[in-house]
């Protein structure tokens, strides 16, 4: 073996030994410019200031192989990104650690943090990172002054709007916002959808544009709907319009009406190598500032109260960020937060009854 | 004769026999230690979890293992008994249990799949389970009015024990209704089952698109010039080679309203711009997408077994007075059966588990039964997704053992 070679070797396996060192921790989170997010304004600012390194590793839904590790036994995740839904799932089956909430830092401000983050976003063993929305998006280019759709009924009004529309192939968000748009006012939203005539009026509003609907799952879909002219309009996750308006200057428009919103954050599975500076992380990440510098990079909302002054202008640009994110005020007169405990319980039926309708003809 | 072959002997006087029989068991260790690493890589990548799949769809311990009272009383009482305050009793005890271990959403979740609406019910009196005195039927009434749902208490029943037919209950779009009787479940919550058949008919469509269109390139390919016949063959291969997330795009970018078909034939007047035509998002994009992509699973096997065959056996038929159709029916098709067999295998098991490609170009109504297993494998639940592919198995080797019947499994020929 010639010695380029032995340097080649002792490289590469020096870098299969990183993530096996005691004082670094493995972050599951969603990757693409979720992750490079957290990258700029937690993971370089974190191990600068502790010296404790970030292993970062990718998943689809960090909540899929969390769950195979911990019934595995052999959790290698010590901190991971969960959707909201996720995380009460997998806590009340005891897969994840509970998270005092008191022990985490003020805001800024001084304002404790039980008060400081938004009403009820806290958790038993999720602390909350950010808060995003599905929402209506529209080509803006493609409607006259004025008479762009400006409300969640629009979307389900196919004779004033003709054309495709772009849905989310998923009972959750679909069904809240058909009743939405059928009138229902969205404090009362779940309680209608409760009941099996709440059901079926959101599912017959669903009826009227089911000739119309173009079906998505992934989230990098419905821009490229819009690019392509496929839809008149889609709904779609807000965060994905704003890359495509503000990093590639398309004419989208996201339509705030009738968003629904859910948050997503940190967990610590049950079984975690390094929990103590797991928490650590979490504490830094969640903290104000940190929590205003990732709303810059990535349109999600702070769940922080005192850290929603704090966010500035788009990073690198000019353009301020919070008129964009779905925390905004003015973006708040008609939204829903999305009840993990209804879809906890209901969402094998209601999946069931979604994927039965859309096979029907 | 075996009379001599016994008084034979080697040169230390062993018998010749037993001889032969070592040195031949020698060798066949030393060959079985060959085939260990490929053996042991089988059982363990393969044997293995498709056993613990099969067992997970049947096997479901969520409820069962935090319920060691009411376990107790649905053996010291039969089906069919009403709840009675011992039994409201013994379930207390449990949900105590469930808090203290956390293991009151596992087993709600459990009970969830058969009566849907009832994990909550759990959770809930779990986290009041500390607080809850005699009589104990009326205070877990008072949490909730579900507690005496008879529903609820034969999923409970079912579920005390991990083994269960539970999930190929629902996966045959039955449930049990308030008598414990096996019922057909609403209209509209009726999706496994049609959707499994309409998966094999699917599937059965693309391999008889595959094998028409794959027949003829199979043929012009074994029978031209070395030199332009591998020219061909890389344009077979070529789009083999490419990612299939590319290719099931590039369908995209072709079909789809606005896309490169549409708008060459508005741009030819053939259609207006009104009427351009919905090929992708529905089942036809499903069916011209995998057909594409599973074209050179039939070419190959085609063409392997078509390069063999001597031209001469069709020269004499024809010298014999066949007509060109007879020659083919009678000559050179029946030579082809076995890269037809395994051509029409390969693709039909591929195309009955595939799942992206549905999942991407197929819309509202080109779904196949693999959606189903991805969405429940998402939804974490793995048993109803293990009784599910269970059934694709299940169906496969149903006709993999038709095929066997009818044709033959040793005249296929895969290369």
């Amino acid at each position: 073996m010639n010695k380029k070679t032995l340097f080649a070797l002792t490289t590469a396996l020096g870098g299969l030994a990183l993530p096996t060192l005691a004082d670094d921790i493995t972050i599951m989170s969603w990757g693409g410019s979720y992750s490079a997010a957290e990258t700029e304004a937690y993971y370089k600012p974190f191990t600068a200031e502790t010296g404790i390194g970030i292993v970062s590793v990718d998943a689809d839904n960090p909540a899929t192989p969390v769950k195979a590790q911990v019934d595995a036994g052999n959790v290698t995740t010590d901190v991971a990104l969960f959707l909201l839904s996720d995380a009460v799932r997998l806590c009340d089956e005891g897969q994840l650690m509970p998270i005092d909430a008191s022990m985490l830092p003020d805001g800024i401000d001084g304002t404790p943090a039980m008060d400081d983050f938004l009403e009820g976003t806290l958790s038993e063993c999720m602390v909350p990172n950010d808060i995003y929305a599905t929402a209506v998006a529209f080509d803006a280019s493609k409607f006259a002054e004025g008479a762009a759709p400006s409300s969640i009924a629009d979307f389900f009004d196919t004779e004033k709007f003709p054309g495709k529309r772009g849905v989310l192939k998923s009972p959750k968000v679909v069904l809240e916002m058909a009743l939405m748009a059928d009138g229902v006012p969205a404090a009362e939203v779940y309680d209608v959808l409760d009941t099996d005539e709440g059901v079926d009026r959101a599912f017959a509003k669903l009826d009227t544009i089911k000739n119309d609907a173009i079906y998505w799952e992934a989230g990098a879909q419905p821009p490229q709907l819009l690019a392509d002219g496929e839809v008149v309009m889609t709904m779609s996750y807000n965060g994905r319009i704003f890359n495509a308006a503000v990093n590639e200057g398309k004419p989208f428009e996201v339509l705030w009406d009738g968003q629904v919103f859910e948050w997503e954050g940190y967990v610590i599975p049950e079984g975690a190598p390094n929990t103590e500076a797991a928490m650590e992380y979490i504490k830094f990440a969640t903290s104000s500032a940190p929590s205003a510098r990732f709303s810059e990079r990535i349109s999600y909302g702070t769940p922080r109260k005192s850290a929603a002054p704090l966010v500035g202008n788009v990073n690198g640009t000019d353009i301020p960020m919070a008129p964009n994110l779905p925390t905004y005020p003015a973006n708040m007169t008609n939204a829903l937060a999305s009840s993990a405990d209804f879809w906890v319980d209901r969402e094998t039926e209601l999946g069931e009854r979604f994927n039965a309708w859309l096979l029907s003809n | 004769m075996s009379d001599v072959a016994s008084q034979l002997t080697t040169a230390d006087g062993r018998p010749l026999k037993a001889a032969l029989a070592t040195a031949q068991a020698r060798a066949k260790r030393r060959a079985f230690f060959l085939v260990l690493p490929l053996l042991a890589f089988i059982v363990i990548t393969f044997a293995v979890p498709i056993g613990q799949m099969l067992q997970r769809s049947v096997y479901n311990d969520g409820f069962s293992q935090t319920v060691p009272a009411l376990t107790q009383w649905f053996e010291a009482n039969p089906k069919g008994t009403v709840p009675d305050e011992a039994a409201y009793a013994a379930l207390a005890s449990d949900l105590n249990l469930m808090k203290e271990t956390r293991m009151a959403g596992d087993a709600g979740t459990r009970i969830n799949y058969v009566v849907s609406g009832m994990r909550s019910l759990f959770t809930k009196s779990a986290r009041k389970a500390a607080d809850l005195e005699p009589p104990y039927m009326a205070a877990l009434l008072d949490i909730d009015e579900d507690w005496q749902d008879p529903r609820v208490w034969n999923a409970m029943r079912t579920a005390s024990s991990p083994w269960t037919l539970d999930f190929y209950t629902i996966a045959f779009d039955r449930e049990r209704d308030a008598d414990g009787k096996l019922v057909k479940v609403d209209e509209n919550q009726r999706i496994y089952f049609k959707l499994y058949i309409k998966t094999f008919v699917v599937a059965a469509v693309i391999t008889a698109i595959c094998l028409l269109l794959a027949f003829p390139v199979a043929h012009l390919l074994a029978t031209l010039p070395m030199a332009k016949a591998n020219l061909l063959m890389i344009l077979v291969l070529l789009p083999f080679w490419t990612s299939l997330l590319v290719r099931t795009t590039s369908w995209i970018v072709l079909l789809q309203g606005q896309g490169v078909i549409n708008s060459i034939l508005v741009a030819l007047g053939i259609i207006g711009d009104d009427g351009r035509i919905q090929m992708i998002y529905n089942q036809t994009g499903t069916i011209i997408a995998m057909v594409h992509i599973l074209l050179p699973f039939m070419v190959l096997p085609l063409y392997s077994v078509m390069r063999v065959i001597p031209p001469s056996y069709t020269r004499a038929a024809r010298s014999l007075g066949a007509t060109s159709w007879t020659t083919f029916r009678r000559i050179y098709l029946p030579q082809t059966i076995p890269g037809i067999g395994a051509g029409v295998l390969l693709v039909f098991i591929l195309a009955v588990g595939y799942y992206i490609t549905p999942a991407l170009v197929g819309g509202a109504d080109g779904q196949l039964f693999s959606n189903m297993v991805q969405f429940h494998m998402t939804k974490a639940n793995w048993s109803m997704a293990a009784a599910l592919a269970t059934m694709l198995l299940v169906g496969v080797l149903v006709l993999y053992w038709l095929y066997d019947r009818l044709i033959g499994i040793d005249k296929l020929k895969l290369g």
